[in-house]
């Protein structure tokens, strides 16, 4: 129905243009109902949605924290174990070690995407068509599955001479390194990859928010004789510190779950130097079936990333004021 | 250069021939680095790879091979698959999030702060943490007690619950005016037909946004795939990369054609809808 079709019958008072239609009951007419419907109108829309979010966010919530305090055995019953199983993935030199290399990780991966992403903004920042279609092509790389990303990478990183990555590197007379199969350079590789991933991405926000930033500063800056850089350091980045805090936050959670580039470009290995967090709890929980302990850990892992979200709230608000 | 496209850089100021060689040669690098690897694997797949040392941006003698071997190695039934998941989820997903946001945009009611929170709550809680719990709950669902293991169901359902959608179509709705909404109820319209006929329509830019980026995000789905299926005959084609790699009958030249494959879907989404894709991720990490 048209706007035009309604609005005499909502200015006029005439009694046939506002007859009740048929089978509901004269008192639904009255202003409160017309305005809201009734109560439990809201939460027939909202069922599927609380149904959902209940059987695959909240319940599994409640059972990862239950689990983790129980021994858990399918089919013969779980068994109450207090703490125990925060005891063993704590003590585990596994579990520290595979803590240690997460945060190296995304330590390295974060800073790594933030810095190339911003410097790739810097430089393609414009309003040419030309420009436009190469920060298209860059960005292709967000949008290929990370599964895609991580076969397309192990063949790159094949560890012979002749491997595409190591045939570059032999050109500046270096290498042949031996990648993702060499326990010095597995978490490095990993983290150009990641990065290749993820930089883009910070790319695209960067110049969102470089778009934000107040070009009447710019000729400020100008006028007074700073130079390109001086500009981009005390205008450009001031500017864009709450784009920093976002994709800072948004690339250490990214980080520290991260789960399928490392399950499928080295699975842990060499020798244990890429195991991170979640390929342990992965391994642990659904390989060997210690599901309490996967639990244990995955809590764990849960409660890092709401400390690092909060930290960083607290930090931008305390930088506000 | 007129203020309003003033860069930060200044790259458009330079005019010496220094200068745009600079240019030309970053833009250059620039695109070899991102856009390269990928190149290289459009070529690989239409070459005979037969070992990864032969990874090259030349083409030479371009070949339908690779495609062959991977669609007797069933990759179609995998990419069929995936496009079932991606079909089924994004509507699932979709219609969960209109409808919410509906109840969210246009209601009020007791009670709403709380489902906005809790709802809200989940952006921050990773998928991966929720693995284990979340794979048993699959094998048998709480009061109906159906088990969704090894089927594409259960890739499918819990994709439902997405509360980024939720979220851009609560702000979306928010702003459809109410003048219009209000007519519509003088003239007897129930809610049902003001979200279908009234507010529906008048969202097409956020539909854009949640179904584009709902699109790649569910084409990238792994972890939840891997925890589902079973036996190959439940795999999504990403899933079935890595058991293509480690069959030693299979060579590198099949799993890239496997691999593009496996891309282009969400590539091409990209490319035709950059604007919503590009909305949709700013959107999102400016609300995250």
């Amino acid at each position: 129905m048209s706007v035009d079709q309604v609005r005499p019958s909502a200015n006029g008072s005439a009694a046939p243009s506002v007859r009740p239609p048929a089978g509901r009951p004269a008192k639904s007419r009255t202003r409160h109902s017309r305005r809201a419907g009734r109560w439990w109108t809201p939460w027939l829309f909202l069922a599927p949605a609380l149904i959902l979010f209940l059987y695959f966010k909240f319940i599994p919530m409640a059972n990862a924290i239950t689990m983790s305090f129980q021994d858990v055995q399918p089919y013969l019953g779980n068994k109450w174990v207090g703490t125990d199983n925060y005891a063993t993935v704590l003590t585990s030199d596994g579990f520290r070690e595979a803590a240690w290399h997460t945060i190296v990780l995304a330590v390295g991966q974060t800073t790594g995407c933030l810095v190339l992403g911003l410097a790739l903004a810097l430089l393609m920042e414009g309003q040419s068509r030309r420009l436009g279609v190469i920060r298209s092509a860059a960005f292709l790389p967000v949008v290929v599955p990370i599964a895609v990303v991580a076969e397309l990478w192990r063949i790159m990183y094949h560890p012979t001479g002749d491997g595409m990555i190591n045939s570059l590197l032999g050109l500046v007379g270096s290498g042949p390194s031996g990648f993702i199969n060499d326990p010095h350079t597995s978490m490095a590789s990993i983290m150009v990859t990641g990065i290749w991933r993820g930089a883009p991405y910070d790319m695209m926000i960067f110049l969102a928010g470089l778009g934000s930033v107040d070009r009447g500063l710019y000729e400020a800056a100008k006028v007074d004789g700073a130079s390109r850089l001086q500009r981009v350091r005390y205008v450009t980045i001031p500017g864009l510190r709450s784009v920093f805090s976002i994709l800072f936050i948004l690339a250490a959670i990214r980080g520290l779950r991260v789960f399928t580039e490392v399950f499928l470009l080295t699975n842990g290995g060499p020798d244990g130097s890429t195991e991170v967090v979640m390929t342990l709890i992965y391994k642990l929980g659904l390989e060997q079936n210690r599901l309490g302990v996967g639990a244990a850990g995955a809590v764990l892992l849960f409660l890092a990333t709401l400390v690092l979200t909060v930290c960083v709230h607290l930090f931008r608000r305390r930088g506000n004021e | 250069m007129s203020a309003p496209t003033e860069t930060a850089l200044g790259l458009t100021e330079s005019r010496s021939i220094g200068g745009r060689v600079a240019k030309a040669v970053t833009y250059a690098l620039v695109l070899v680095v991102f856009a390269g690897p990928l190149l290289a694997l459009l070529v690989g797949a239409f070459n005979h790879v037969k070992d990864p040392t032969q990874l090259s941006l030349i083409p030479s003698g371009a070949t339908l091979d690779n495609f062959r071997t991977a669609f007797d190695q069933g990759v179609l039934k995998y990419l069929l698959n995936s496009f079932f998941v991606v079909g089924f989820g994004l509507l699932l997903q979709v219609a969960v999030s209109v409808l919410a946001g509906y109840a969210l945009a246009r209601k009020k009611f007791r009670g709403m702060t709380v489902v906005m929170v809790a709802i809200l709550a989940t952006l921050m809680l990773p998928e991966e943490i929720l693995a284990i719990p979340l794979s048993l709950i699959l094998a048998d669902l709480p009061v109906v007690h159906f088990n969704l293991i090894g089927t594409l169901a259960g890739m499918i359902v819990p994709l439902g619950a997405w509360a980024f959608s939720i979220l851009v179509m609560t702000e979306f709705m928010k702003d459809v005016p109410r003048e219009l909404e209000e007519a519509a109820r003088i003239d007897g319209a129930g809610d049902l037909r003001i979200f279908a006929q009234i507010i529906l329509p008048m969202c097409k830019p956020a539909l854009g946004v949640i179904g584009v980026f709902g699109f790649t995000m569910i084409w990238d789905q792994y972890l939840l795939p891997l925890l589902v299926a079973t036996n190959s005959s439940s795999y999504t084609l990403p899933l079935a990369l890595r058991t293509l790699r480690i069959d030693p009958s299979v060579t590198p030249g099949v799993v890239m054609a496997a691999s593009l494959l496996a891309l282009l879907p969400s590539v091409v989404v990209f490319l035709f809808f950059q604007r919503s894709f590009v909305q949709g991720l700013t959107s999102g990490a400016l609300k995250g």
